[in-house]
Formats: C-alpha cells, structure tokens, sequence
C-alpha cells in the first residue's frame, strides 16, 4: 500500500511541475472550467437555498387554511360556517382570519392588509412591513392616508415595521385593527376571510381535510405539506430546466477539452517519447495524464464551486437573479442562509467532471499509446 | 419530470455508461476470440494496445456506476417531499411501477462493477494479462443489464407524476400484506436476532481465517464469498425485521429507507456503507481465488483474495457493531 501511495506521489509531482511548464494553455482551459462550474455551481446553490428558505417560512404556518367557494371563486365565510365545523378529533385551534388585498395607486403595487392574531393594535394604527418603509418611505410615527374602495379616505399612523428578518413573508404587509379593517373595506359583521386549523400530528392532517371535504362541500382545504411541495417542485423545475439549457455549454467545454488535450504539441510528444524510452510503460503515462486532468478538474471545480458561493451568498446572485427569483413591484429583499447540500454537489460534480473526464480518455490514450520510436524520428 | 437537477445528472451517467459499453463490446467479442499473447503480429499488437483504452475506460465506467447507485438512493429518499402520501424514498420509488426495478438494476449494477474492479487490478498485477478474456466476457455480460438500466430509469423517471398518490412505507412493510417486504417485516424480532448473528459472526470468523491463514484453500475462499452474499441478504432482513424498530423506537415501523433520513441522524448510512463494501469485497474474495490456477496469479490471486476477505470481515465486524449498538442505546424494549 505504501510502495502504491508513493508512486502515486511521484507521479503527481512529475504531473504537477509538467503542467507548470505549458502554463499558457492549461491557464486557459482551467479558466474555462472554473466558468462553467461556476455558473452551474451558482443556479444551483441559489435554488437550493431559496427552497430551504420557503421550507423555513412555511414551517411556521397554519397546517390547514380552509377557504369558501362560491362559482369556483374564494369567497368570505359567513358567521354560522364555523358551527358545521364543530369539534374535529386531532384539530389542536380553529381560528378565523381577516385579510385582503389593497391597491396603492401611489405605488401601483398591491398591499396585504391584514388583522393580526397575536398582536392587538388600537384603532386608527398600524403596523408596516419593511418593503412599505423603504419604498413610501413610512416610519415610526408617520401618517398615511389609503382611499379606500367605496371612496372614502382613511388616516392612519404607523406605530411601528415590522423586523428586517422577516421580509420574505411580511414585505407588503399592512397589520391593522379588526374595526378599522372592517370600516375600510366594508366588510360584512361576522364574516371572514378564511379560516386556519391547526392539527398536532402530520400524518393526520391530510384525513382532517378529507373530512373537512366531507362537511363543508363548498370548502376547499389547502394543506401546508400541499404549498410546501409545489414550492419543491417549482424550484427543482426551474433549476432543471436553466440546467437543460445551459448543457449546450457542458457540451461546448467538452468538445474544448477534447480539442485541447488532442492537440499534443511536438514537445509534449517528445516528452512522452523520452518517457516510454527510460522505461515509463503505458500504464504509467495514462497515469501521468490522468492526475493532469485529475488536477485541472479538481481545481477548477473547487475554484468554479467557491465562486458561486460567493456569488450567491454575498452578491446576491446579481447574474441570474430575475430568472429564478420571479418579479414583483414590492419585492422583498431577503438574505438567504448560506448553506451546501451533498446530493446537490454530488450532482454538480457529475454535470461537470464527468463529460471532461468522458471527453480526454481518448486522448489521453492516444498519447499514451505513442511509439517512443516514431516520436523521436519525426 | 425529467427537469430535475439530480434526474438529469443519473440519466446522463446511465446514458454515457451504456454507450461506452456499446462502444466496447464490439472490440470485447473480437479480443475473446483473436487474443493469443504469444503472438507478434499486427493485429495482436493492435489488440494490445486498445486494452489500455478500453481497461481505462471500464475502470471510469464502473466508478461511475458505484457513484451512480449511491445517488439514485440518496435521490429516491430525497424527493419524497414532490409526492402525495410519499414519506420516504419507498414512496418515491412506489409511483410507478418501474422505481424498484430500477433500484434493483442499480444495485446488481454495484456489484458488478464492483467484482469487476477487482478483476481488472488483479489482471493489471501480472504480466501477460492471464484474465483478458474473463474481463471482457464480463463486460458483454455487464453491457446488456447497463443498457436495462437505462431503459428502466428513462420509463421510471419519465412516468414520475407528482399527482399519484402513491404509497407509503407504512402499508408496504405492514405485516398482513403479502409481498417480499411484508413477509421479512414479519419475521419476528427474536428470530430475526438469532438468524443475524448466527449468520453474519460465522461470516466474520471464517474471512478473518482467510485473510490470517498462511496455506490457501480455495474452498475457503468460494466460503468467504457465498458466506457475504448470504450476510448480505440477511443483514438487509435484519434491518428491515428489527433493527429498524430499534432505530424508530417503534414496534411496527419496518422500513429500511426512513433510516436515511435527516430525522434518524443519517443512521442508515452507517450500516449500509459498511454493509455494501464488506458484501462487494467479499464476494470479490471467493471469485478472485480459483485464478490462482494461472501461472502468473499463482502467488498474486491468493494474496488478492486474502487482502479482500480481510476487507469484508472488517466491513461486517463494522456491520455487527453499528447494529448491535443500536439495538442496545434504543429505549424501545422488544425482548425482555
């Protein structure tokens, strides 16, 4: 094992200081690696964390919403609903919601308006979220006057934003009293907008809403598990398919590679001539020129891969961004956490070692293969 | 759906395997029938030379393979979250009815590929390539189940839809059914126990006596590769009839892929790691030794499969220990 490890050794120092001295060309190939995976690297690691970002989001929300349908249209719930509920086996709370969307002509942009569960605001308040501060620039302790639908003007006084951290979900986001909610868009006494169960254990949830199903025929439960995998497979799907595009370039660089490690220039052909003639078998020359491409792909992809990492994480994905993110006029402006995930670098590493690999194996034994003998002649 | 980043990546790797063999087993058919080492002629010389392509461009192939079985499982328990009643990688391969078959493929693809590394190092060791013809009878037989695979994960992955609902490991594993699964989940823990180790300490004795002896006995060595395909299938029993339970603290939770899962600390991966190499080692062992009837392997064939069955016992040892230690630190009380 030893006697392996040190000719392994040697081989890789020979490799090393005979790569060192066509810097030029390996300089160029190695640049063009490190690109790719960098762009691969960037698609994926920015998806990866936008998913984990939506899973970390939805954790926190209601297992069950339940809406009303009327004409296949979500409509409000009226006060007697909730009574033909009743008490459901495994349903930890039942809670009502009211909330509703808001047009600013200002901004031309949508607000959620909406009457919080867990905070009580006092009349003529409210609370903003952060996209509102930095766009209509509200603050603490600023008024702010909303026309609303039947004509009307309503003041309010911001009493506070919501934290930063919570941008991704709370960026649009207008929390006010339940009475100001009602007044201003003459929501009817004792209806709702939708109404939020939650249930204590998973493996429950989906039968709780085919019994909600069952009760109400004009409900329409929405599971949480149900959000989460669209979410899954939205973002898989954009991935995939930036992917399927962007392997006309995985191509392009294997057709690159393979044309560059073809090319022996006369030195190289002279060198491995010298080599076969001092006693190197061919064996040791594919071994010789598999730690070369070993090195360049290694490198590049370590390279490439720290690139992206940096791209993503801490410049914000500048590149590719509108194509994954999606667009809206009150976008909220989010930090992802940075993280690696194994199946999604297994992945990478294939999409981009693997077709190099593939693409200089002929080469590499053409090289090898080279008669000392005719080398030295010509 | 086939826009998934890891889908995309296993297709290529079945894709380019499938075509490499294609590539090499028209030269495979010509090297088994016009190979003879004595000769100088051209076409020997010839022959000679594209070995080392094609020796090569197996090894890749077969690595590849090796990586590709690892990340259809670890995919399989990924995507379990894109499917309606999914909770485990059981679900995801239940959507259609080519996900087993598929993982089936890939496993007797490991293996392979695995017992064919280990001829092509023994056959690189000595000097007039004595097992050319053995390797490349191999590869006309490892080209066909390549090319099923790929053909099983393109229907299996192209009939992915996330509408199915599909079923979960639950009713798979549940113990009135009457498939394969059902049938080991309901061998009963005690048993189950008896059978583990009474199988798998004997295979642990018997390549620990192989590697350690001094004489060869090629009976000993076929032993120590029957003995590791047997452990094998019973550790994979073991795991779905008791040790799971142990791991879930749950007296009816069967399944042997939730174990891989972030919930169970990645456990499964401690047993199964270990338990695939010592099997893939062990069965190399057994079929390394009746070479050692060529002059050139007499002293390199014997050695080979000594080092292997060493191999394999620490693997099961590993499989053993990691087991037992679950069963122990579990809080779940099966047997008194």
């Amino acid at each position: 094992m030893n006697d392996w490890i040190e000719r392994q050794r040697h081989l890789l120092d020979f490799t090393l200081t005979s790569l060192a001295r066509r810097k030029t060309k390996n300089i160029g190939l190695l640049v063009v690696f490190a690109l790719l995976v960098f762009v691969l690297a960037s698609v994926s690691l920015y998806t990866q964390a936008l998913r984990s970002e939506a899973v970390r989001v939805l954790e926190q929300s209601p297992e069950i919403v339940v809406q009303r349908l009327v004409a296949g249209r979500h409509d409000l719930i009226p006060p007697d609903y909730l009574e033909g509920i009743g008490r459901l086996r495994g349903v930890r709370s039942i809670e009502t919601r009211l909330w509703g969307y808001y047009y600013d002509p200002v901004l031309k942009a949508n607000y959620t308006l909406m009457v919080p569960r867990t905070r009580t605001i006092e009349q003529g308040e409210i609370v903003v979220g952060p996209a509102l501060e930095h766009t209509r620039g509200l603050g603490t302790n600023t008024g702010i006057s909303l026309r609303a639908y039947s004509g009307e003007l309503h003041t309010f006084l911001v009493t506070d934003v919501l934290p930063h951290e919570t941008e991704l979900m709370s960026a649009d986001l207008v929390l006010m009293n339940e009475g100001d909610f009602r007044r201003f868009f003459n929501f009817p006494d004792g209806h709702y907008t939708d109404i939020v169960l939650s249930v204590a254990n998973p493996r429950e949830v989906r039968n709780i809403g085919l019994k909600l199903m069952e009760m109400l025929p004009d409900a329409r439960p929405i599971l949480r598990e149900e959000v989460l995998r669209t979410y899954n497979s939205i973002y898989a799907w954009r991935e995939g398919l930036l992917l399927a595009l962007l392997s006309a370039s995985i191509l392009a660089f294997g057709i690159l590679a393979w044309e560059k490690s073809t090319g022996l220039s006369a030195d190289e052909r002279r060198e491995i001539g010298i080599l076969k003639a001092i006693g190197w078998e061919t064996g040791d020359v594919i071994r010789m020129k598999f730690w070369e491409g070993f090195v360049i792909a290694f490198s590049a992809f370590l390279f490439g891969y720290v690139l992206a990492y940096v791209h993503v994480f801490y410049l914000r994905f500048f590149l590719f961004e509108p194509v994954l993110k999606g667009w809206a006029v009150l976008y909220p402006r989010f930090a992802l956490t940075p993280q690696i995930d194994a199946m999604q670098l297994i992945t990478l590493f294939i999409f981009t070692v693997v077709p190099y690999v593939a693409a200089v194996l002929v080469p590499i034994w053409r090289a090898a293969t080279t008669d000392p003998d005719t080398v030295m002649r010509s | 759906m086939f826009f998934q980043p890891t889908i995309i990546a296993l297709l290529l790797v079945a894709m380019l395997n499938a075509a490499m063999l294609a590539v090499a087993s028209p030269y495979a058919w010509q090297l088994i029938r016009q190979w003879d080492i004595g000769s100088g002629s051209d076409r020997q010389l010839r022959l000679e030379r594209l070995t080392y392509f094609f020796s090569t461009l197996l090894v890749f192939v077969c690595l590849l393979q090796i990586a590709s079985t690892l990340l259809f499982v670890f995919n399989a328990d990924h995507m379990h979250t894109m499917f309606v009643g999914a909770m485990c990688a059981i679900g995801t391969l239940n959507v259609n009815q080519w996900g087993f078959p598929a993982l089936y493929l890939q496993l007797a693809l490991f293996f392979m590929a695995a017992l064919w590394l280990a001829l092509n190092a023994l056959d690189n060791r000595a000097r007039d390539y004595p097992l050319v013809r053995v390797k490349y009878g191999a590869l006309l037989v490892l080209a066909p189940v390549a090319f099923a695979s790929l053909v099983v994960q393109l229907l299996y992955f192209g009939n992915l839809e996330a509408d199915v609902i599909t079923s979960c490991c639950g009713s798979m594993f549940s113990e009135e059914s009457e498939s394969v699964a059902a049938t080991l989940a309901a061998i009963e823990p005690g048993p189950a126990m008896v059978l583990f180790y009474s199988v798998l300490l004997p295979t642990i004795f018997v390549s620990a006596w192989h590697w350690r002896s001094t004489g060869f006995s090629r009976l000993r060595a076929g032993a120590v590769g029957l003995a590791s395909a047997l452990a094998f299938l019973v550790s994979i029993a073991a795991v779905v009839a008791f040790v799971s339970l142990y791991i879930y603290e749950h007296p009816n939770h069967h399944c042997p892929f939730c174990i891989l899962q972030p919930e169970f600390g990645y456990q499964g991966y401690l047993i199964y790691i270990p338990l695939f190499a010592a099997a893939a080692f062990g069965m190399a062992s057994g079929l390394l030794a009746p070479f050692n009837r060529f002059s050139s392997l007499a002293t390199l064939a014997p050695t080979a499969s000594r080092r292997l069955a060493g191999q394999a016992a620490v693997g099961y040892a590993l499989v053993v220990a990691v087991c037992t230690l679950m069963v122990l630190k579990s809080n779940l009380i099966l047997l008194d």
